[in-house]
């Protein structure tokens, strides 16, 4: 299956990571080499053969529903990201994480 | 034209557990932005989901609420997609594997207008364990939304329905009727404005007879029945005209504004997603055995269903009767409460849905909050079983009861309310009644049937309403005939 | 002198040493600390230092020591890759991402070595999210291969790698998801062993493809990994994957005679492909087995050519995902200029990754998206259970099964920078080992112009002891583990 630098674009857009067009054709030229290694795969029957996603074989384990973490927010805003956009804060206010305004 | 509305519901039920559901942070509502976010809830680098036990258990006691199957074993998916509000880029859920599949819950509509209450199944798809996300919060900072990590991992159980409903009305009775399942079973506190309980509701419109399903536009979270009665029918009415005005639907995530009693699209959904739903390689598949399902099965509390059918046979109440009274487990455990405490069923269930409904509704308060209790109302019961007061005399000490103005039998005698039952007291005032009202006498012996229920009266009068009406009746009878 | 011979030490005659007084931790990690300063300018192999914290642990374990509760690794400075969180410490995953990145919490593998009393020397360079087979991917530069500068360490655990065979560490800690610990120790001529998926917990290791994760010890022999993983190892309920055994002594069975000991060869990792001289040095290795007392038995592991494939679907697959929450919200880069929120999300990761990481990032994003799934996950997933048999199969006619680690010796820093392809095909004998599960280990076997080939050694589920012991037992009889490149040291640190 032949990709485009449209479909490029497209996952990118996807995986939210900016791409310019040049980027983007570079990037198709790797990609279509990566894939040409992968297509090797549809040469295989793997009919009826159950997909193998771990592994063990073992069922989840689970935890009993009792309170073990407090509260870090402190610590863990300490090493939120700089605000940016001429703002060298940190990206927090009153205990919320600042991202551009959401729009729903 | 006459046109179909189909409806389907998924609705997010907040699982009543101490944490969440990956992690052993708190999930109070209402704390402090970020308070109880853990380092798995900001998805930090290097942390791992472990699945909280008991929101395993509520999704069994549900499977087995509405009989479905349970799954031996489910798979957890990943649903990728980029929010704020979703800190790992990808929210933890069930795709191909649920925990709870095929089942199946009854409805009962009430009646509208000239179209009478009826019973309806609504079949159950599935319903899948998940974590919640966070939320984020306007105005705070300019041009910003800032971004509260409280509510992220919180568990969930997404429950899906077939698209079975064809009118507000019965959607809005399904979803009452898992509000009240799902708290009866002690899984959800049911509680809408906080978002324990969000329905999300899938309408589209065909034309009547046919087979095939139209496009469907989804309303999210509505969070009360009364936003979901008129956003369905608006919904209806505008997909319907857009139909016959020669336009299209397309499908579409719409919500609802309760100030205009309109839908609107989301912006932010206009782009079609891709999921990219696969296992989560971090979690190994839940497994649920017999032995699961049987430990689960011995916690649950008697179902509506079972309780109604038991309230029927056990106390010959109607059918009516018998789902009012289960309608919500509070309501049915006062009503036993009261007949264990010595009152008669029938009175009971009467005085449960009447008066004691009735003034909660006035007051707007919960049953829990009920000046009377299922004791006090078991002895007022009793009180006109042994004739010690008529039935128009126990309104007055339920209404005093009511009024903290004490028990039931200090109130009667304050307030005089004791019946007279003496055979030879009452055929004195009956007498006086006769004598005083020859007219009536005179018509009733001519045949005029209504004179006796005005002479009744005023016997009942003059004896300031505490003759027996029973004995009365009979008397009076007697002394008219003889 | 003394200096040198230290690092040259074994973690048992370090830790014998410690317990004799003849040495401090203080001053073994001062000693270290002093090589590093040294040395490092040049390698490469570390990202973040921290003296202070350092000499503070070493200071702590001298303490303990004095109080007669060490135990065997107490006091002795261990590398960390810098894929493992570690409060306090800066914890980039060779990322510009997380270049600003300091760990509010440890990981489980660090956890357990601070309970063991080890000292944390530092954070090791790595391929950016461990997405590389020679660290050229790392934001923070690439690492220089001890025995010739001029080529890579390998990778992803190169500076690990690198610090190991020049002696700026103890010991290190790696991870391998296709081949991480073993081909770097391949290439720079040490002991390095992936256990069994499970063994050692992924808390606080930070995730390329979750399900083929696998931290284990990068040391100079079997006998140094073997303490090491009796500190690593272990369940951690924090882990869901994490598998919850008794504990075990990894050196228990080190001594044992390798007579009677059935090694498979497979014909596939002898096929074309393997350099030639690369072969010379493990068939060498064989017959030393082969005087050991050990059997050869050939054998087959006929869907090895695909493992590479199924790898390049599945890692890439959750290494999108797992990469997913690197969005500038909560920690890690954010774009310094940006109009709105798709902007913000595009420009922070589009900056914070590197090449190869987006390349992978999309490669995985495409094989999930809607309407590929099933040609590419779901058969990835397919295959990946075939090639999980052929190990099943091979472990009925064997006890270990033995080959390269890698089919070449370290090539030039540079040489395949922009032909993924071929750096993929630097796993082709250790990806499968991974998606099986399978514990797996690289031990020096020889040289090839001047430059260590590592002897692979595939253990069934859960044989980590008994491949420490035919590593060792192959130790006890030859010194390949012993040679160490010839380093100048400025006179003043020597």
């Amino acid at each position: 299956m032949a990709l485009s630098t449209e479909d490029i674009k497209k996952i990118a857009h996807l995986a939210r990571i900016e791409v310019s067009d040049s980027e983007a054709a570079a990037t198709l030229t790797k990609l279509t080499g990566i894939l040409g290694l992968i297509e090797q795969m549809q040469a295989v029957d793997t009919t009826g053969i159950v997909p193998m996603s771990h592994s063990q074989d073992l069922v989840q384990r689970l935890r009993e529903d009792v309170v073990t973490k407090t509260n870090q927010r402190e610590e863990f805003q300490k090493i939120a990201p700089v605000l940016g956009n001429g703002s060298t804060e940190r990206a927090v206010n009153n205990g919320l994480y600042l991202v551009p305004k959401v729009i729903e | 034209m006459e046109w179909e509305v189909v409806i389907g519901l998924e609705t997010h039920t907040q699982l009543q557990t101490n944490t969440k559901i990956f992690s052993g942070a708190a999930v109070k509502y209402g704390a402090e932005p970020n308070t109880q976010a853990c380092e798995v809830s900001i998805a930090l680098p290097g942390v791992l989901p472990v699945l909280n036990k008991e929101a395993v258990n509520c999704a069994i006691k549900f499977g087995l609420a509405i009989n479905a199957e349970i799954a031996p074993r489910s798979v957890f998916a990943r649903k990728n997609y980029f929010y704020p509000d979703l800190p790992k880029g990808y929210q933890i859920s069930q795709f191909e594997l649920p925990v709870v599949g095929k089942g199946a819950v009854t409805i009962q509509v009430p009646a509208v207008g000239k179209h009478p209450a009826y019973e309806k199944v609504v079949n159950i798809t599935r319903a899948h364990l998940e974590e919640d996300a966070g939320k984020s919060v306007h105005g705070a900072v300019e041009g910003m939304s800032g971004i509260d990590l409280n509510r992220a991992g919180t568990p969930l159980l997404e429950i899906v329905t077939e698209p079975d409903m064809r009118s507000a009305a019965e959607a809005v009775a399904y979803a009452k009727k898992l509000h009240e399942l799902v708290q009866w079973i002690g899984i959800c506190d049911g509680n809408m404005q906080e978002g324990s309980f969000r329905c999300d509701v899938n309408v589209s419109v065909r034309k009547k007879g046919s087979d095939k399903l139209g496009t469907r536009r989804e309303i999210k979270n509505l969070n009360s029945f009364k936003f979901m009665t008129q956003a369905i029918e608006y919904e209806t009415r505008w997909q319907i005209e857009t139909l016959e005005d020669g336009g299209t639907i397309h499908q579409a995530t719409v919500l609802f504004n309760p100030d205009t009693g309109e839908t609107r699209a989301m912006r932010s959904k206009e782009e079609a997603n891709d999921y990219r739903y696969f296992p989560d390689p971090d979690l190994l598949p839940l497994e649920i055995t017999e032995a699961d399902k049987a430990r689960v099965q011995a916690q649950m509390p008697e179902l509506p269903e079972a309780m109604k059918a038991r309230f029927e046979a056990q106390f010959g109440l109607t059918s009516y009767d018998a789902a009012s009274l289960t309608a919500s487990r509070e309501l049915a455990n006062y009503f036993v409460a009261t007949v264990d405490n010595g009152a008669e069923a029938k009175p009971a269930a009467n005085w449960v849905m009447g008066a004691i409904s009735a003034k909660l509704n006035a007051e707007e308060k919960p049953l829990a909050d009920s000046p009377v209790s299922s004791e006090q109302l078991a002895s007022l019961l009793k009180r006109i079983a042994d004739n010690t007061i008529s039935n128009n005399a126990a309104k007055q000490v339920f209404e005093a009861m009511w009024n903290g103005e004490g028990e039931v039998d200090a109130i009667i005698e304050a307030k005089g309310l004791k019946q007279v039952s003496d055979t030879g007291a009452i055929e004195a005032i009956i007498d006086e009644v006769l004598a005083a009202n020859a007219v009536m006498v005179e018509e009733f012996k001519a045949g005029k049937e209504k004179a006796f229920n005005a002479l009744v009266g005023q016997a009942m009068k003059a004896s300031k309403g505490k003759a027996n009406p029973a004995q009365v009746n009979e008397l009076l009878k007697k002394k008219l005939t003889t | 002198m003394i200096n040198s011979s230290l690092t040259n030490s074994s973690l048992t005659q370090l830790s014998q040493m410690l317990a004799n007084k003849t040495i401090s931790s203080v001053e073994l990690t001062q000693t270290f600390l002093n090589r590093i300063d040294a040395l490092n300018p040049n390698i490469n192999a570390y990202i973040a230092l921290d003296r202070d914290k350092s000499l503070a642990q070493a200071k702590a374990a001298d303490a303990r020591i004095a109080a007669g509760n060490a135990e065997p690794l107490t006091g002795i400075p261990i590398a960390q890759k810098d894929i493992f969180c570690a409060k306090g410490w800066q914890t980039t995953c060779g990322s510009k991402m997380l270049a600003n990145f300091i760990a509010p919490y440890d990981a489980h593998v660090i956890t357990q070595f601070d309970n063991a009393g080890a000292v944390n020397l530092g954070k090791t360079n790595m391929d950016e999210f461990a997405m590389g087979s020679s660290n050229e991917t790392s934001y923070f530069g690439g690492v220089k291969n001890p025995w010739d500068f001029d080529r890579v360490p390998g990778g992803s655990s190169g500076g690990s790698a690198a610090a190991v065979a020049a002696r700026l560490c103890a010991a290190a800690t790696g991870t391998d998801t296709g081949g991480s610990i073993r081909q770097p120790a391949s290439l720079c001529g040490f002991t390095g062993l992936k256990p069994t998926y499970g063994v050692v917990s992924r808390y606080g290791m930070i995730a390329f493809a979750s399900s083929l994760d696998q931290a284990g010890p990068m040391a100079k022999s079997a006998q140094d990994c073997a303490l090491m993983m009796n500190v690593m190892a272990g369940f951690d309920e924090r882990d869901s994957t994490s598998l919850n055994r008794t504990k075990e002594d990894y050196t228990r069975e080190l001594a044992k005679p390798l007579h009677g000991l059935k090694i498979g060869l497979p014909k596939e990792y002898f096929a074309e492909g393997l350099d030639a001289s690369v072969a010379t040095v493990i068939e060498a290795a064989i017959a030393e087995y082969k005087k050991l007392g050990a059997e050869i038995v050939e054998i087959s592991l006929p869907n090895t050519g695909l493992s590479i494939p199924v790898y390049y679907v599945l890692a890439p697959a959750e290494a999108s995902s797992n990469l997913s929450r690197y969005d500038g919200v909560r920690y890690g880069h954010r774009a310094a200029e940006y109009t709105d929120l798709m902007d913000m999300y595009n420009k922070s990761r589009a900056e914070g990754f590197g090449a190869e990481v987006k390349r992978r990032i999309l490669i995985g994003t495409y094989v999930l998206s809607a309407g590929y799934y099933d040609a590419y996950y779901l058969k990835a997933q397919q295959i990946r259970r075939l090639i999980a048999q052929d190990f099943v199969e091979a472990f009925k006619q064997c006890d270990v099964i033995m080959g390269p680690a890698a089919p070449s010796t370290a090539f030039k820093a540079g040489e395949k920078v922009d032909d993924p392809v071929a750096m993929y095909l630097q796993d082709i004998y250790t990806i499968s080992t991974n998606l099986a599960g399978l514990p797996g280990m690289s031990v020096p076997a020889g040289f090839s112009n001047g430059l260590p080939v590592g002897l692979q050694i595939i253990g069934n589920y859960f044989d980590e002891a008994r491949m420490l012991n035919v590593a060792h037992q192959y130790q006890q009889v030859t010194d390949w583990h012993m040679q160490m490149p010839e380093l100048t040291m400025p006179k003043d640190v020597a």
